[in-house]
């Protein structure tokens, strides 16, 4: 009984993110097809890849002439993020591999926002919420693909423009300055321990923005190899600006464990 | 007029891009289930050295930024200032004003449209 509730509070959690999922899946319908990806590639890739990041940008650089392997590389690198964060649940997870290996593909990054909790994750909300957004996505998806039909010149609708927006919408969230975090992106916990008692100066800033230099080095290195590279080499080349992810000073003695110290406190 | 499977593909599927997205279905689908299983069936409950965690965080902003740039700005291999600026400024503004996410795709679509007609 207890259990059954659980779940139910992870669906009742992710309800609300359903009703944004099922028009973001549409969106995803109209924009695969207006990329020329047919009807139910669209489809089958949203029951099997349930990342809307890297199927927009597949079909953002297939749309564009991009050509085949920058597409696959760069929704793949996109779908990197999804290693570290399946490490932060791999311990609440329980059953056999192939369990395992099921309950895992629910974890996005939305279904992992809403079962953390303070650096700790339910598994029933975990799986609640993910099975919801599994349902919106798909359901979203055969809408727009639907709908997709009805519409027309994809240029004279400015849909082109409508691609860049969304990323943008997707890396906004992702630019907000915070002390530091140990798993993952998305809408991870949002209180920002700034580093009290840490460095001041640049060095300090670096350790707060290190997406938003990753965001801009990221932005110029495409910008620049779009002169002399082919569509979609620009966006796979951007990858390397996550170095400064790894080269992050850690001048701070001390500072990962005071962070974890902070993150696993209920 | 020898005519391969591969045209007659083209021809039922309307061309090259269908065939293009079965392979990326397939390959990205592939991939991504992959990586999602990699952490909960392989490792455990291990975890990946602090550096290269911090590396993989940085993948999505930088890619995500770059996809903004060169969906706004680029033209094949130029780089042009057309009615998609007008789209992502207003984007913008869009998200300044919280407004969620299918707003802010609607909004960039409809001020692109806009600009191209006048």
């Amino acid at each position: 009984m207890p259990h059954a509730s659980r779940y139910r509070d992870g669906v009742t959690a992710a309800l609300p993110l359903a009703v944004a999922v099922v028009p973001f899946g549409m969106s995803f319908g109209v924009l695969a097809r207006s990329a020329g990806m047919g009807r139910l590639a669209p489809v089958v890739m949203s029951a099997t890849t349930f990342a809307g990041s890297a199927q927009f940008a597949a079909a953002s650089i297939l749309g564009a002439g991009g050509g085949l392997a920058a597409a696959i590389v760069a929704a793949v690198l996109l779908n990197v993020r999804y290693g570290p964060i399946g490490l932060s649940v791999a311990g609440v997870l329980r059953g056999g591999p192939l369990a395992r290996f099921v309950q895992a593909q629910l974890v996005v990054d939305e279904s992992w926002a809403v079962a953390n909790r303070g650096g700790r994750f339910d598994r029933r909300l975990l799986l609640g919420a993910g099975a919801v957004l599994y349902a919106s996505w798909l359901l979203g998806t055969v809408a727009g693909v639907l709908a997709g039909d009805l519409l027309g010149d994809p240029e004279r609708l400015g849909l082109d423009a409508a691609f860049p927006a969304l990323f943008l919408a997707l890396l906004v969230p992702q630019l907000r300055v915070r002390g530091d975090r140990s798993q993952g992106s998305g809408s991870g916990p949002s209180g920002g321990t700034a580093p009290a008692a840490g460095p001041v100066g640049p060095t300090a800033w670096l350790r707060s923005h290190t997406a938003l230099v990753a965001a801009v080095l990221g932005a110029a290195i495409a910008i620049c190899l779009v002169l002399v590279s082919p569509p979609g080499v620009p966006i796979i080349a951007a990858s390397v600006a996550c170095l400064v992810g790894a080269c992050r000073p850690t001048t701070a003695a001390g500072a990962t464990p005071t962070r974890r110290g902070q993150e696993e406190r209920p | 007029m020898p005519r391969g499977g591969r045209d007659l593909d083209r021809a039922r599927a309307g061309g090259a891009p269908v065939t293009a997205a079965w392979a990326i279905v397939l390959v990205v689908g592939v991939a991504t289930v992959a990586i999602k299983a990699s952490g909960p069936v392989l490792l455990g409950g291990r975890e990946l050295p602090p550096r290269v965690r911090g590396a993989l965080e940085q993948l999505a902003p930088a890619l995500l930024a770059a996809l903004v740039a060169v969906g706004v700005f680029a033209s094949g291999r130029r780089l042009v200032l057309d009615a998609r600026v007008v789209g992502l400024l207003a984007a913008v503004v869009a998200l300044r004003l919280r407004a969620p996410t299918l707003v802010v795709v609607a909004v960039a679509a409809v001020a692109t449209a806009l600009v191209r007609l006048a």
